[in-house]
């Protein structure tokens, strides 16, 4: 197998509450190797978000090494920080978090407008070519309040992928969206992932995590199982399986 | 992010909510129109101020006896010491930077020509205070020399008694007057000068010899006091000194002790003046700076409150990798935005209010391009000062909290 794209050795984090400690992480080891799609899942407390936050650049770690496409996480610095999320890494939120009034292709710019490095026209072409991809090419014009909310969270996939990150971190992506939505969702991270795009997804659905590769299990603040998946699912034919009704309004 | 981008991103947000951005901006409108307007009614004051010193002539200098002092008892100024014709002779002498003098022999007398009658002062002074006082004789001519020693019962009026002896636009030139009942010709009329510094009209005024009001009209023997021009503005103090020397040796008056009369220059009632209009010009301009301070507080408050509004906007840009200077920048160029068209609006307002004084009001008002720059200066720093706080406090923000904002 060739050298993971991330990985972590030893992991805690604590938070002073009060008085009193809260031990959010216990020493976590655990890695991801190029083209992965894995879902972390576990109870709410369990240190899911936490590990998601850290995994993510947007909190460092009490002790323990992170070591993220040859870059020492742990001992970066804010703005350091915000330079590795924004060249190294994608997000997807539950609540989408795209920008309201800015049309959906001037949100999947934004990742790109932070970089010094691409003129404006590269920009635009970068970003439209991301929401190609998402489906929504014929959509950049529109704000997100007029898109359905599958079609904004495809908007935000599409902001997560435009800077060519080595992982696309995805928090939740399916928990406001319906059974129909979450599934053409999980059939785009699919068909992503075949493009030998790394995605991490964070969620405490077992038949969303039925889609990934691999399932990491997280409980107390541990990695309590780290399996392949048994019986992977397609998105793609869970969709055709779907009455064809009841469809239209939806999107 | 580049610059356009920041600008595009701030006219989005505060078109976003219009009314507010628009009250926001009213309190920069304000400041700024207030100071241009202030300082431009101030500037005015004092450029009118300057001009009715300018008309007493140039480089002036009015010598005036002291006031008797015994025991304690001050009388009248003129009362302790008086001048005579010799001592202005005698300052003329000694004194090489004085160009002209003269005495000066004052009264309020009733004037009447044919059936009208008028309430003025007759001033006795030699030709020479014409040129003192730069003044130009606009119909007739002035009197020589020659009037002079005659003493002759002639006279220049100015136009304000022309207008209400002879009726208004009359030239008086040829008429008689009678000065407490000396018949005097009048052989010219003065330019009209307007109002002093201190608002009196230089135009409600008799010139006649000296000689002829000392011997014709008053019946006395001495000068009230001296009027004298000095060669150059450079040589006011020397000529002052050279007078006062020369005055204080006539007068034998003792070495150490004070001089029995006061000389007063051009230059020392200008500096009264002028600091009177300036302390006028820095009250209406720090009432005007304190208005300013007020708008940029509502800069501040309005940024404070769009910063938290904005929190989620916020968490997002930094977790696709804004640094934290990026989103500091695009709070700064908000609050400039706002206080640079404030600015701008306000110099629109502020030169028309300028303007609308000056004609309705009649006041004298001078915008200078100078008040507008500092004006708008004023406004752009206050747009930094006032938005820095809040875009600090945007560009610290945590990430994870702030994308978990409701």
């Amino acid at each position: 197998m060739s050298n993971p794209i991330l990985s972590v050795r030893g992991l805690t984090k604590s938070y002073q509450m009060g008085e009193t400690t809260v031990h959010a992480l216990r020493g976590v080891d655990f890695d991801i190797y190029p083209s992965e799609f894995l879902a972390i899942s576990g109870p709410s407390g369990s240190g899911k978000s936490t590990l998601m936050n850290i995994l993510g650049c947007l909190d460092l770690p009490t002790s323990g090494k992170y070591l993220l496409d040859g870059h020492e996480v742990q001992s970066l610095d804010r703005d350091a920080l915000s330079r590795l999320r924004n060249r190294n890494l994608g997000f997807v939120f539950q609540s989408f978090n795209l920008l309201p009034r800015t049309t959906a292709l001037e949100n999947v710019e934004l990742p790109l407008l932070y970089r010094h490095d691409i003129s404006s026209a590269e920009i635009r072409e970068h970003a439209m070519q991301a929401l190609a991809a998402v489906g929504l090419a014929e959509r950049a014009g529109h704000y997100p309040n007029q898109l359905s909310g599958g079609q904004q969270q495809r908007v935000a996939i599409a902001r997560s992928m435009v800077n060519d990150p080595v992982l696309i971190l995805a928090d939740e992506p399916t928990g406001n969206l319906d059974t129909r939505t979450s599934l053409e969702i999980m059939d785009l991270f699919q068909r992503l992932n075949s493009r030998n795009i790394t995605v991490l997804l964070v969620t405490h659905e077992p038949d969303i995590a039925a889609f990934t590769g691999r399932q990491v299990f997280v409980r107390d603040g541990r990695i309590v199982r780290d399996i392949p998946t048994p019986q992977r699912l397609s998105a793609r034919a869970e969709l055709d399986k779907l009455p064809p009704t009841s469809t239209e309004e939806l999107i | 992010m580049r610059f356009s981008a920041l600008f595009r991103i701030a006219l989005r947000s505060l078109s976003r909510n219009k009314l507010r951005s628009f009250l926001t901006m009213l309190g920069i409108v304000i400041g700024v129109a207030a100071v241009i307007a202030m300082l431009a009614v101030g500037q005015g004051a004092r450029a009118s101020v300057e001009k009715s010193i300018a008309s007493l002539g140039s480089n002036v200098l009015i010598i005036s006896p002291g006031a008797f002092n015994q025991s304690g008892i001050r009388l009248e100024a003129g009362s302790g010491t008086r001048f005579t014709e010799d001592d202005a002779e005698a300052i003329r002498r000694e004194s090489d930077a004085i160009l002209y003098i003269t005495p000066l022999a004052r009264a309020g007398v009733q004037l009447k020509a044919g059936g009208q009658n008028w309430r003025t002062n007759i001033y006795g002074v030699y030709p020479e205070y014409l040129l003192i006082r730069q003044w130009n004789v606009a119909s007739g001519v002035a009197f020589a020399s020659s009037d002079e020693k005659s003493a002759a019962k002639v006279c220049l009026i100015g136009r304000t008694i022309a207008d209400n002896l002879f009726g208004a636009g009359t030239d008086p030139v040829g008429q008689t007057i009678r000065v407490k009942n000396v018949p005097m010709r009048i052989i010219g009329l003065l330019e009209s000068k307007g109002q002093n510094a201190l608002g009196q009209d230089q135009d409600d005024i008799v010139i006649a010899p000296f000689s002829s009001v000392l011997h014709k009209v008053l019946g006395g023997t001495y000068a009230q006091s001296f009027f004298a021009s000095a060669v150059s503005t450079e040589a006011i103090s020397t000529a002052s000194m050279q007078a006062e020397d020369a005055l204080r040796r006539r007068m034998k008056t003792p070495e150490g002790t004070a001089s029995e009369f006061t000389i007063r220059t051009q230059t020392d009632i200008a500096q009264a003046a002028t600091a009177t209009s300036q302390t006028l010009t820095i009250l209406l301009a720090s009432i005007a700076a304190i208005s300013l301070l007020v708008g940029g507080i509502g800069i501040m408050n309005i940024m404070l409150v769009s910063v938290t509004e904005r929190t989620r906007e916020i968490g997002i840009r930094l977790a696709v990798g804004a640094l934290g200077g990026d989103i500091l920048l695009q709070f700064l160029v908000e609050a400039l935005v706002i206080s640079f068209m404030g600015g701008l609006l306000g110099i629109v307002f502020g030169v028309s209010t300028s303007m609308f004084l000056s004609s309705t009001q009649g006041w004298a008002v001078k915008i200078s391009p100078v008040s507008i720059f500092v004006a708008f200066g004023f406004s752009a720093a206050t747009g930094i000062f006032f938005g820095w706080y809040p875009a600090r406090k945007a560009a610290r923000l945590n990430p994870i909290e702030a994308l978990r904002y409701e």
